[in-house]
């Protein structure tokens, strides 16, 4: 009967509760937002680097992968080093470099990475074939397309240009093999990928150096207790684990992750606000037939039941529209904020967990709870006789 | 409940309510002693402010003296926690009131129903009831029509069908021909002196000459007193 009457008040002013929904659906949807934004970019970014399985990253001494130009010199010691580690299973040295491919009379730079084929972790084959040649090259789609070219077409690669003499250097005739997609590679980045003996062979002096070590560690291994074997083995590289990799994205993404939890945190409260008002006003007008609901014998408890399933209901029906809401504006946003340059294609700034709708939804309704407990306490409070010789008044 | 056959139905002595008006201490009632007998039809009259309603309030149970007793079928009920005088109020005591109360989004069944199922009445029970109370008081034909399909004397007869709704003790109105015509008030005032013949007890407080001439008996008030019982 509680949820029948309930249900009946909000029915009774139908466009106010219409509109009461609309504005916690916006609240809602603002908070699943902040939600999905305060924790996207640490979860997208956590699973790209899960992605691959690669646990463990070692930069040269200070950096982190790919901040700078810097190599890590004697890579075959190195590998040498980790695999006296019965821990690690896979080890993947990777060097980069900027590299000119020449297209009729200019050329079109992109970076280049070099790699082991058989343990690479950079990126996914489309169509064609790996690496497994000295003179193959696999590319992604934005550097065809900038190219021209095709799986099957020859390119002439340089690594170096000097402006002055208008010369390349470190050039070299690749075969197309493959189309990929780099994994940790932005949309409008050039890339490609070859062999690492190639790269080295085209750039000279770098010999046997890489820019970074991708290390698979066996399952069931302790990550961590891996990478402090690899900090006291080989000074002079900076190991990183996934979770030291996430606590600095987290180190550099508090200040956003706290301007997301804060609106959130304000769309929550603006939602509580919201329902309270409305459940209030409503309460205020039904000041008489309440006090005529307490004097034919309905209980305090029930009365309270009543106005806060009214303010759940409103939260509720609110929530489940702002979800909905808030998936959609969600996905539009992370395509504009996605396109940002510069971005790897895998991270999203708002990612879906359904752990975080359920959040949303639990506070929602947590909220609407505590909007009906002050009118409901107001209204089972009421003087039953003081009210109604005021409405007599009235 | 369990009131002996000579004791009075409503019992009040000595009552007194004071309460604070702003600054001021008005003396609503200023030692009532009142009983009521079963099946009597008492007409509580007198002048506006003369504590006609504190009283009918007090008698049922929705506000507490200042002083004095309040006992109904042999029950105190002057100093109940607000549980027990709920609860109290359901079992025994319905009220009829000027502007009818009746909640405008439960059609005529469901308002006669609505203390039953306070009641926790199952509801084909309170279906059945309620139909056969809209249809003593002349609505048969009106069970499913909201409140604001129904003219003021419909509205007042549901009112009081939902009064008899958990088979009170003591039926209490306040001023039921208020708001109503002569003629729709001289079918109120009919029907309550039918209930009366049935057996209710009825106390009425009203300002209208022929509701109050119908009752068997008129109690006279004069500020906070009874000047005439």
């Amino acid at each position: 009967m509680r949820a029948a009457l309930a249900k009946a008040s909000l029915i009774r002013h139908r466009a106010r509760t219409v509109l009461a929904v609309l504005g916690v659906a916006v609240a809602a949807a603002m908070l699943l937002d902040m939600v999905m934004l305060a924790t996207g970019m640490r979860e997208s970014f956590r699973e790209l680097l899960l992605s691959r399985g690669f646990e463990i990253r070692l930069a040269p001494k200070g950096t982190l992968p790919f901040d700078t130009d810097a190599t890590i010199p004697g890579v075959s010691a190195i590998i040498a080093t980790l695999r006296a580690n019965p821990d690690i299973r896979e080890i993947s040295p990777v060097l980069g470099a900027s590299i000119h491919i020449l297209a009729g009379n200019h050329d079109i730079s992109g970076s280049a990475l070099g790699i082991d084929p058989s343990v690479e972790g950079d990126y996914e084959l489309l169509s064609g074939r790996d690496v497994t040649t000295p003179d193959a090259i696999v590319a992604n789609d934005h550097l065809l397309s900038q190219l021209g070219a095709r799986v099957g077409d020859t390119l002439s690669v340089a690594t170096g240009y000097d402006p002055q003499t208008r010369t390349y250097s470190g050039q070299r005739k690749l075969v197309v093999t493959g189309r990929v997609r780099f994994i940790y590679g932005a949309n409008d980045q050039s890339s490609s990928a070859m062999r690492r003996e190639t790269l080295e062979a085209m750039g000279g002096q770098a010999r046997d150096r890489a820019s970074l070590f991708m290390v698979r560690v066996r399952k069931g291994a302790n990550a961590e207790q891996v990478r402090d074997w690899i900090d006291k083995q080989l000074p002079n590289v900076t190991a990183i684990s996934i979770a030291t990799a996430i606590a600095q994205v987290d180190e550099r993404l508090s200040y956003f992750r706290q301007l997301a939890l804060i609106l959130g945190a304000v769309s929550l409260f603006v939602g509580f606000l919201l329902v309270t008002t409305l459940v209030t006003v409503s309460v205020n007008e039904r000041v008489g037939e309440i006090a005529v609901m307490r004097a034919i014998g309905v209980s305090r408890s029930h009365v309270v039941e009543q106005i806060v399933l009214e303010g759940v209901a409103i939260s509720f029906a609110g929530a489940v529209l702002g979800l909905a809401l808030g998936l959609v504006t969600a996905r539009y946003l992370n395509t504009i904020l996605s396109a940002f340059p510069g971005l790897p294609m895998s991270i999203n700034f708002f990612l879906f967990q359904p752990k975080a709708a359920w959040s949303a939804l639990g506070l929602l309704i947590a909220s609407g709870i505590g909007a009906g407990i002050y009118p409901a306490w107001r209204a089972a409070s009421l003087p039953i006789a003081e009210s109604l010789r005021r409405e007599a008044i009235a | 409940m369990s009131a002996g056959v000579e004791s009075p139905i409503v019992s009040l002595r000595d009552v007194r309510r004071d309460y604070a008006l702003g600054a001021e201490r008005v003396h609503a009632l200023q030692g009532v002693t009142l009983d009521v007998e079963r099946g009597d039809y008492v007409a509580i009259v007198g002048p506006s402010g003369c504590g006609k309603s504190t009283l009918l309030n007090l008698i049922g149970v929705i506000d507490q003296p200042t002083s004095g007793t309040v006992a109904i079928a042999g029950k105190r009920v002057d100093a109940m926690s607000d549980r027990e005088a709920t609860q109290f109020r359901l079992w025994n005591i319905g009220f009829v009131f000027q502007r009818f109360y009746l909640l405008p989004i439960l059609s005529a069944l469901e308002n006669v129903a609505l203390p039953m199922a306070e009641a926790n009445v199952s509801k084909g029970a309170r279906s059945k009831r309620a139909a056969e109370l809209l249809k003593y008081v002349g609505l048969g034909n009106r069970e499913r029509h909201r409140p604001s399909e129904l003219s003021g004397g419909e509205q007042q007869r549901v009112a009081i069908a939902r009064a008899l709704a958990n088979g009170p003790t003591l039926l209490l109105a306040d001023e039921p021909t208020g708001e109503l015509d002569a003629r729709t008030g001289a079918e109120i005032i009919a029907l309550f002196q039918r209930l009366n013949s049935d057996g209710t007890t009825i106390v009425v407080v009203t300002h209208d000459e022929d509701l109050a001439s119908a009752a068997r008996r008129k109690v006279h008030m004069r500020d906070g007193r009874v000047v005439e019982a």
